[in-house]
This record gives C-alpha cells, structure tokens and sequence, in this order.
C-alpha cells in the first residue's frame, strides 16, 4: 500500500489487507453489544436473572454461584 | 453502518440458530445432570441455604416447560452474542470460509471453555467454590488472555511474537484460579466427572455450529467470495 492510502485508512499489522474506518467502528460496537449479551446472560447479578439463565449458566461453566 | 448492519445480521441468524442449537442439546445432555444434582441439593437443605442464600424468596421458572423456555431463550441470546463477537473477529479477517468457520469455533471453544475449565472445572448446582467474584474475575481475565494469545499466535508472523502468545495462554493457569478450601460437592463424584465431559462436548458443538454458520452468513451478506488460501 502506498503512504497516500495510509492517511486515509488504518492498516492493520499482520494481515495484508486495510480496514476502512467504518470497518473499525463496526467491530468496536460488534465487540461492545456482544460483550455486553454476555455479561448480561452470564454474570448480570440480580437473583431473578440469575434464576432464569441458571441451567444455562451451568451449562456453559460460567461461574454461577 | 453497511459494514455493522452485515456483523448484526450475522450475529442475529447465524447466532440465534447456533444458540437454539445450544438449546436444544443441553436439554438431552448437561440439563438432566443439573436437574439430577438439585435433588441432592435438596436433599442437603442446609448445604442449599448457605450455597444459595434468599433464592426461594424470587421469582424462579417453575421446573418443566417454563424452565426450558428460560434456558432456550438464553442460549439464543447468548449465541447472538457470542455471535457478535465471533463476527467482529471474521470482519476484521475479511474472509472467512466454512472450514476456516470450524478452525475458529475450536479456537471460540478452547478461550471460552477450555482454558476456563483447565482452573475452574465446570459446576454442579451445590458443588463448593471459591468465591463467586473471585471466580468471575479469573473467569473472564482467562479468557481474554487466550483470546489474545490464540490471535498473536495464529496472526503475528515473528516467531517473538508467537512465543509472547504461547505465555499469554499459560499465564493465567501459572497465577491460578481461585479455589476451595476443600474440593467437594452434594452429588457424586462420577455424576460431576459425566457433567464435566457433557459440558464440553455439549460447548464444542455449539461452538462449531457457530463458526460455520457465522462464516456462512458473514459472506452471504457482504458478498464475500471464497478465497481457498484464507480458509
């Protein structure tokens, strides 16, 4: 790639290709709303979440009680 | 939002067809385990009061249809979010096949199971544990590390780089994860060593139905064509 296309997009280390801005911005959020059904349905505290997503808990070994 | 728009419907289909996936197998293999291991709980009430504390005083599904629906509904949201960041990951590849798809399950399933269990066996309802914070803490650090070891290793080509992975996944297990004083539980020993193995391989399919399917849906929706050298 040539410098001109480095200001304008972010490269990224070890693959070959470029990542547009948007890309990045779409990942992050992907990561941040995945992490946060996660949290959610794995770990969230209240005793009436917990009840409902028990077996499931159990189930992927999350840590549960 | 085209390049977040392609990650959410992946993560929504393929996500939330692996998770009914999850749902369902549960139901034949780890679910009657868990169920089995209540009535020794049960049968154990004053064991059930200091491993629960105030349950009985919310609302909990009443066991049978209402109970699996609860169980059903989560696997489906956690396959979507497990989906999102599965798919995040393939964005950032750009291409991913369905072989590539298994390759990356395993990899899902290794940071998100394995490497949990090597310190934190999974659990029976009334086995003893290390305190529930402590283990959460240990829990998702564990995973992040070997999520970011799998990646230098695959991704990073200097051969440094690779070795600094390889310490990231053995980091956790060298600091340890949190345990009881005495390792114990309500159920029997051989129904723990079944519910350990049901788990796994329970977490294994669902993983690898993830991968592929999201590898799938990813392309479908960008239009990705196959590129046999990035499988």
């Amino acid at each position: 790639m040539d410098t001109s296309q480095n200001t304008r997009y972010m490269s990224t280390s070890a693959h070959a290709g470029i990542i547009s801005l948007e890309m990045v911005v779409a990942v992050t959020a992907a990561i941040l709303i995945g992490t946060l059904i996660v949290t959610a349905v794995g770990f969230a505290g209240p005793e009436v979440v917990h009840n409902a997503a028990h077996d499931l808990r159990h189930s992927l070994a999350f840590p549960c009680h | 939002m085209k390049a977040f728009n392609s990650i959410l419907l992946t993560a929504l289909l393929a996500g939330g067809l692996a998770g009914l996936v999850l749902g369902g197998v549960q139901q034949f293999t780890v679910v009657p385990m868990i169920l089995e291991a209540e009535t020794y709980e049960t049968a154990g009430a004053e064991e059930h009061e200091a491993t629960h504390g105030h349950e009985a005083e919310e609302w909990a599904p009443e066991d049978g249809i209402e109970r699996t629906f609860w169980t059903v509904l989560n696997s489906v949201l956690i396959g979507i979010g497990f989906g999102m960041l599965l798919t995040a990951c393939y964005a950032l590849r750009g291409k991913v096949t369905w072989k590539g798809g298994i390759l990356w399950g395993l990899a899902g399933f290794a940071a998100f199971n394995i490497a949990p269990a090597l310190g934190l066996p999974p659990e029976l309802p009334g086995d003893m544990a290390a305190g529930l914070e402590q283990r959460q803490v240990w829990w998702v650090l564990t995973v992040v590390v070997t999520a970011a070891g799998f990646w230098i290793i695959a991704f990073q080509p200097k051969r440094y780089l690779k070795l600094f992975g390889v310490g990231l996944l053995a980091l956790p297990h060298l600091f340890g994860a949190p345990q009881p004083e005495v390792h114990t539980g309500l159920a029997p020993d051989e129904l723990r060593q079944a519910y350990i193995t049901a788990t796994l391989m329970t977490n294994a399919v669902f993983w690898v139905v993830l991968g592929v399917f999201c590898a799938l849906f990813y392309r479908h929706f960008t239009g990705t064509t196959e590129d046999p050298a990035l499988a």
